[in-house]
């Protein structure tokens, strides 16, 4: 990181726009070290959310009255912001849905579902979350396809040695996080994509950890889907969005039925709209989808070259840090291959343990599996704790883990 | 090394009530989960050949042991536990559990309201589902030695 990005970024000022973390606790000043589960909202995705309640909700693409007008604008409004924020060519790529479990579900079931045959393969990686691994597993379940994986290097990060003999001519999917919601190891998506497309396979990526902490292209990396949450990304929970590239929209099927997402209905058949709405049935989270795009706007204007270089000063200045503790392991690679998250073990001290001493000095980490046990089995444990940081994070903030974590072993007499 | 061997020979014959006594005269969550943290340290060893898998206690995310069996005193059989976890936290526990199931009989074991205990001490509350699920998981082992061997 350069002197010029830290001069430039004013990591208090940024903290200071988030009403929760103004908050005095009895414990202290909140440290919040869990973004990667879910992320605070800035005052402006907050007051965005009152704007729309009090000034002009109705429900979406129904009523033609002054509500429903302004309603639709602003839906489309946030639709164009998130498609320029990934790199989309169109607004119309982008589909709103419940979230990123939800939008890889209907990716798994609505693109697979028919094309997948017995034999085919999904390729999928050791380290994805269980949303992007247990609808491939049950859609290989349920077509008779093999779900194979990509193996791990000694430091966590995919064998890339093992791209060409892993995807062949019998996969049909590869499906991958951009980030590990566990190690933060970030993947080489492009370069998946080249070797898929290769081979006539199409490319699905989990962007829920990526997508918030660095700069997406989805025409760039001509990935096939993209879905996120808004929710890690400093937006609204109950919204996440399903991009896909033209094509791939044209032959996705809907597993959701109802609402807007019908072309024609009649007693013997229903004929779909095209998508965004294919992919949107009932009502949307319409305030949430809107406040998206103010998360988005918020996040524009700080600029992802700061974003990234605030959580990288984070991620070294915590990773230094813990590694001066005694007994302390660190999973996944080094710092120059992932994002801002740290999963770790202290010998001795259960990681639920350490979660719930950290919480007594207001350092709110999580501790566990993380939504995903194939990496923990492989990691060969069966729970670590995991910090992970966001913008609003500081370099207090991470002075206040080690000094909980130091706590937690005199309390848990490891000094 | 004398004054810690009497002092965990005192714990070990701690009663519930005493236990609760000292518990709730503490100010707040943080003093009682630091007491519950001593009173992990002073669990009595469990032998290392019992940490098998047949001896887990399903429902933790920590590695909890539990051995239930019968031993008789003075004429009467009562019901004897060890156990063990890989959680501080959660020894701290088991030592609540084993001072409440104390030289009791299957059947007073049975007829004893843990529930009421745990209310009682605010567990439900301070801990985190996981931990309850847990919790609740070893008094169901406990329950059902219990059940099989009551009279």
């Amino acid at each position: 990181m350069s002197d010029t990005n830290s001069e430039q970024f004013d990591a208090e000022a940024v903290r200071s726009q988030f009403p929760v973390l103004n908050q005095k606790l009895k414990q202290g000043r909140p440290v919040f070290l869990d973004s990667a589960a879910s992320a605070q909202k800035p005052n402006v995705v907050i007051e965005k959310e009152r704007e729309v309640e009090e000034q002009y909700f109705a429900n979406a693409y129904r009523g033609r009255h002054s509500f429903g007008e302004r309603i639709n604008e602003e839906l489309e409004s946030s639709r164009q912001k998130i498609a320029d924020f990934i790199g989309a060519s169109s607004a119309a790529q982008i589909s709103f849905t419940a979230g990123t479990t939800l939008g890889l579900n209907q990716v798994a079931f609505g693109w697979g579902r028919g094309r997948v045959q017995a034999g085919d393969e999904i390729v999928v990686t050791p380290m994805e979350h269980h949303a992007n691994f247990v609808p491939w597993q049950q859609l290989a379940m349920e077509t008779g396809a093999i779900l194979k994986l990509l193996p791990l290097t000694d430091d966590a990060r995919l064998d890339a040695s093992a791209f060409t003999s892993v995807i062949t001519e019998r996969t049909k999917i590869v499906a991958v996080t951009a980030m590990s919601n566990v190690l933060g190891t970030i993947n080489p998506v492009s370069e998946l994509v080249r070797y898929a497309h290769a081979v006539g396979a199409i490319v699905v990526v989990d962007g829920a950890q990526s997508v918030p902490h660095s700069l997406t292209d989805v025409t760039a990396d001509d990935v096939d889907f993209l879905v996120f949450g808004g929710h890690k990304i400093y937006g609204p929970t109950g919204v996440g969005v399903i991009y896909g590239r033209a094509d791939r929209l044209e032959e996705i099927q809907p597993i959701v039925f109802g609402g807007h997402m019908v072309s024609d209905v009649s007693v013997e058949r229903s004929g779909w709209a095209s998508c965004p709405a294919r992919l949107e049935a009932g009502t949307l989270p319409i305030v949430q989808a809107i406040a998206l795009g103010a998360a988005i706007d918020w996040v524009n204007e700080i600029g992802f070259d700061l974003v990234q270089a605030h959580e990288h000063s984070l991620l070294l200045a915590a990773t230094n840090r813990l590694m001066e503790i005694p007994g302390m392991t660190i999973f996944g690679p080094s710092s120059d291959y992932k994002g801002a998250i740290i999963a770790f073990r202290i010998d001795n001290l259960h990681p639920e343990d350490l979660a719930a001493m950290l919480d007594r000095r207001a350092v709110m980490t999580r501790h566990g599996h993380h939504c995903a046990m194939p990496l923990h089995e492989l990691l060969g444990v069966t729970a670590t704790t995991r910090a992970s940081f966001a913008v609003y994070n500081t370099l207090e903030d991470v002075d206040a883990l080690i000094d909980a974590v130091q706590f937690a072993r005199q309390k848990l007499r490891l000094v | 090394m004398i004054l810690a061997a009497a002092e965990s020979l005192q714990v070990r014959t701690m009663t519930i009530d005493e236990l609760l006594e000292e518990f709730e005269e503490l100010l707040d969550w943080e003093e009682q989960c630091d007491f519950l943290i001593d009173l992990g340290f002073e669990l009595p060893h469990f032998p290392v050949e019992l940490k098998c898998d047949e001896n887990i206690v399903r429902g933790c995310q920590s590695l909890v042991w539990l051995v239930a069996e019968h031993v008789v005193g003075n004429g009467v059989s009562m019901v004897s536990i060890q156990a063990d976890s890989d959680s501080m936290i959660v020894k701290g526990l088991i030592a609540v559990l084993l001072a409440a199931y104390s030289k009791k009989t299957a059947q007073q074991i049975l007829d004893t309201d843990i529930e009421a205990l745990f209310e009682r001490m605010g567990l439900n509350q301070h801990l985190s589902s996981t931990r309850r699920n847990g919790l609740h998981g070893m008094v169901q082992r406990v329950r059902c030695f219990a059940a099989e061997h009551a009279v």
